[in-house]
């Protein structure tokens, strides 16, 4: 049990130490930042996309949505449009509500067992952190990108400003900075505690944890601790992008620990359970239509079924039929 | 075992699980949580794999030798085969949202049984022998490697889920345990390793059309039982068509409700139903067989068992289908039907004789739910109700998995009984519809020598009905599904036992006024109506 924590736990320690040795070391500089970058992304497309080709090259052969509602019936009856679509338009809906706000997490339940009864109460816990956490993740990523893109896209700048506008403390700590910081936090505590959690949980479900809130430990250090030369990143950043990397002087050490950790996520991500970034678009039982008696599904590998035929049964049970008063096909 | 537990015993259960690492524990295979084996002559018949007498208590499975390449093969197969295996295979984060979503953990506590965990036993095999990292790494990356007894365990969990898919609502990527278990059943199968009450149910639906195995005139005969209780109780003669060319409509139930109690009383429901109406349709001994046993099989063999419903349709050239009430059935119907033996061309898009409603939700498919047919009927008042006669009933309602979560069945059945019952009670909220629990014994593991594994899996139902029992005083549980009517008794009996099970078209027969129909003291049981002892049966009628 042990092994499942401490295992990508000191994955994330060697990465940890290993960046600051290489990235206090200069010639070694352009390795731990642009090779490790460009090697990242190219593991992460490239893994990406085979994931994704290697789901879709398998059939959906039945049309299984999980309804969640009352189906498309009478015409006086209340469907219910988006829990149970029958329609593209309902579909795209319930696939919105499912991917931006977690729609099934928010019906999530707690069931205990109390003097005899079982009690079945909503609880929000883990919807909440979730979205807390995959939101400040989308933001902070997205602020992000005014290192990379020349000039600032205005988008980013009022993220920026919104993100930043309880002005506490000098420089101003980010909402998105906190929030993910209790959210990651919070996961990584209710996987450690919960007994039911804990006992499903896996390496490679603490790996992200701890990845993540290293990047996270490690970016907030270099906002207010180990202060990096902000203008040597964007630097670096811009030649990246426009792949004429160069890795200017005086980054701090800080940085590379950062920038390794998050190599590691993204070219970690298309090998491990994070593609449920990209699975959750494809989930059959939840992109599909309940037309199931509405419009035929077509299933590719179908093959005719060998039956029992009725010339078979009435040959098999005439006498019964006969006896029976049943009508027959043939009477000998 | 359960005859020795009492409810009290049975209650103490324990939903932590313990902190160790599950492939640590060894699964110890019990008493009164399995099913028998397969006998080899039901395997024969249909002509699946490696029939042979083995015990799952037993060491030997009689396994054959290169059972782990075919196991292996299968797997890789039917991920080729099944975009949503694969994908259930790779995204689950583990969150643990659907932990403690399934009846048989909450009414035993054994870990294994959380779905996530469940899942995971098949995961950490695809993990194992299918991933680079799960190759090198192992247990690591949550992988192992397929034994025997990894075998074992995976077979005696495939049977402690009913496929209710509860779990699949709460998940975030929509996973689906049942699509789990289907295709793990089916790799079990691929050995022999099926279950008995599965098995021959299979076989004798293969040949005699039932699963019961109902001869041709077996089955006319018991309908025929049903029409004399209904000429007795009701004063109604009634000669039911069978295998007749040129009918409209043809009927086709599960035929648990042509054999037991109280299955019956639905089926004396229906035929009063179709009587009143005046209904052009027949019954089929052929295709006598509503539910699909095939379906906990595997899915060649349920497209096996399905196909002869449209072959019959055609054959005795009707327009279109009537499905009777049932659970399983109307997963199969609704969401595969279609796709394993269609498009049935030879068909007419369904529409009601009486009202002249098109039913366009089954335009395809050509086949209605006999409680889509009853609700339009009773809202285009075709049927003259007394539910007075129902007044000695305190009725609640119990969706069914799978016209709830795979068809989506809510209102019609509620709006039936809302006009035959005058007491109606629900049960709390977050067990009814979408969110209902299994009756604990579906999938094909309603076996007797199963019963402590029933029960404890119909525990969050059960506990509901307690509560309304207690609360409003409900003694009858109404449900559409003929697992149900034939579990839940059992299930009642043990956790709540006043409560009693009925169909819902048992509580439209009763409170169905015929025309013709004698002075009706009692209702479709036999069972005496207070206040309605001579003369009082016609004072109050409610037309619809």
């Amino acid at each position: 049990m042990a092994a499942r924590i401490l295992f990508p736990l000191g994955v994330v320690f060697i990465i940890v130490a290993v960046a600051l040795v290489g990235g206090s070391i200069s010639f070694l500089q352009p390795l731990f930042s642009v090779v490790l970058l460009y090697v990242a992304f190219a593991v992460f497309f490239f893994g990406f996309m085979a994931r994704v080709v290697y789901w879709a090259k398998s059939p959906v052969p039945f049309r299984i949505p999980t309804t969640a509602g009352q189906e498309i019936s009478l015409p006086w009856i209340k469907w219910s449009k988006i829990d149970n679509p029958s329609t593209t338009g309902g579909v795209l809906l319930r696939m919105f509500f499912e991917i931006c706000l977690f729609r099934s997490l928010f019906r999530n339940l707690r069931s205990d067992l109390r003097s005899g009864w079982l009690i079945h109460s909503p609880t929000k816990w883990l919807w909440f952190l979730a979205l807390g956490f995959h939101y400040s993740f989308l933001v902070i990523a997205l602020r992000h990108l005014r290192l990379f893109v020349q000039p600032i896209p205005g988008f980013v700048e009022t993220l920026d400003a919104v993100d930043g506008m309880f002005q506490i403390g000098i420089p101003p700590i980010y909402l998105t900075d906190i929030i993910i910081l209790l959210a990651v936090s919070g996961l990584l505590i209710r996987r450690l505690c919960l007994p039911k959690v804990r006992f499903i949980s896996l390496a490679a479900d603490y790996f992200p944890l701890f990845l993540i809130l290293g990047i996270v430990i490690s970016g907030l250090l270099m906002r207010f601790v180990f202060r990096v030369d902000i203008t040597a990143v964007k630097a670096l950043a811009n030649g990246v992008v426009s792949f004429h990397p160069v890795v200017p002087k005086g980054i701090g050490a800080i940085f590379f620990v950062h920038l390794a950790l998050v190599c590691t996520l993204i070219a970690y991500f298309p090998f491990s359970k994070l593609m449920h970034m990209g699975g959750v678009f494809m989930t059959p039982t939840r992109n599909l239509a309940n037309t199931n008696r509405m419009a035929y599904h077509e299933n590719p590998w179908r093959k005719p079924p060998k039956f029992h035929s009725y010339e078979e049964y009435e040959d098999m049970y005439r006498d019964y039929m006969k006896e029976a008063g049943l009508p027959l096909e043939r009477e000998e | 075992m359960t005859k020795e537990l009492t409810p009290q015993e049975m209650l103490r259960i324990d939903l932590t699980p313990p902190n160790r690492d599950w492939m640590d524990i060894p699964t110890v295979i019990k008493p009164g949580i399995y099913c028998y084996p397969a006998k080899p002559e039901k395997v024969e018949i249909v002509g699946m794999p490696n029939p042979h007498v083995w015990s799952p208590l037993d060491d030997d499975w009689g396994l054959p030798d290169d059972w782990k390449e075919t196991f292996l093969n299968g797997m890789r197969e039917r991920l080729n085969k099944h975009r949503s295996f694969k994908i259930f295979m790779d995204i689950c984060v583990r969150c643990g949202a659907c932990a403690d979503k399934c009846h048989f953990f909450l009414g035993s506590g054994d870990p294994k049984n959380m779905p996530v965990a469940r899942a995971e036993l098949i995961r950490s095999i695809y993990r194992g022998e299918f991933t680079r990292a799960g190759r090198i790494l192992g247990r690591l990356a949550g992988g192992r490697k397929l034994t025997e007894d990894v075998l074992k365990e995976i077979w005696y969990y495939m049977f402690q889920c009913t496929e209710c898919r509860r779990c699949s609502l709460f998940c975030p990527y929509g996973i689906d345990t049942a699509e789990v278990t289907i295709i793990g059943r089916e790799l079990i199968n691929l050995f022999g390793l099926n279950i008995n009450w599965i098995q021959e149910p299979v076989a004798n639906c293969y040949e005699t059309g039932n699963h019961l195995g109902l001869l041709p005139h077996t089955f006319k005969q018991n309908v025929e039982f049903m029409c004399m209780d209904i000429e007795e109780f009701v004063g109604i003669n009634i000669e039911p068509p069978f295998n007749r060319k040129g009918a409209e409509i043809l009927f086709v139930t599960p035929s648990g409700d042509v054999f037991a109690e109280p299955g019956i009383y639905t089926l004396m429901g229906y035929l009063m139903l179709f009587e009143h109406l005046g209904l052009d349709y027949t019954w089929s001994t052929y295709a006598s067989e509503g539910g699909n046993f095939g379906f906990f099989t595997a899915l060649d063999m349920a497209q096996r068992l399905n196909a002869k419903i449209y072959a019959e349709a055609k054959r005795l050239g009707v327009k279109w289908i009537l499905g009777g009430e049932c659970g399983h059935m109307w997963r199969v119907v609704h969401q595969y039907m279609n796709t394993f033996n269609g498009p049935p061309d030879f068909l007419e898009e369904p529409v009601s004789p009486i009202t002249g409603t098109r039913f366009e939700n089954a335009s395809s498919a050509k086949m209605v739910h006999i409680s889509e047919f009853t609700a339009d009927l009773i809202k285009h008042g075709k049927l003259k109700l007394n539910p007075k006669r129902n007044d000695h009933l305190k009725v609640t309602y119990h969706d069914s998995c799978n016209p709830s979560r795979g068809m989506g069945l809510f209102e019609e059945p509620r709006y039936i009984i809302k006009n035959v019952c005058n007491n109606f009670y629900e049960m709390p909220e977050n067990t009814i519809r979408e969110q209902t629990f299994c009756c604990g014994s579906g999938a094909g593991l309603n076996a007797g020598e199963n019963m402590e594994l029933r029960l404890r899996g119909g525990l969050p139902r059960a506990n509901a009905v307690k509560y309304v029992h207690e609360r409003y005083g409900v003694n009858m549980l109404s449900c559409v599904c003929a697992i149900d009517r034939a579990v839940l008794p059992a299930s009642m009996e043990y956790w709540v036992p006043e409560v009693n099970v009925c169909g819902v078209s048992e509580l439209v027969g009763n409170a169905l006024v015929m025309e013709g129909e004698h002075e009706r003291p009692t209702d479709l049981r036999g069972e005496e109506i207070p206040g309605f002892a001579k003369a009082e049966s016609e004072e109050v009628t409610k037309d619809v």
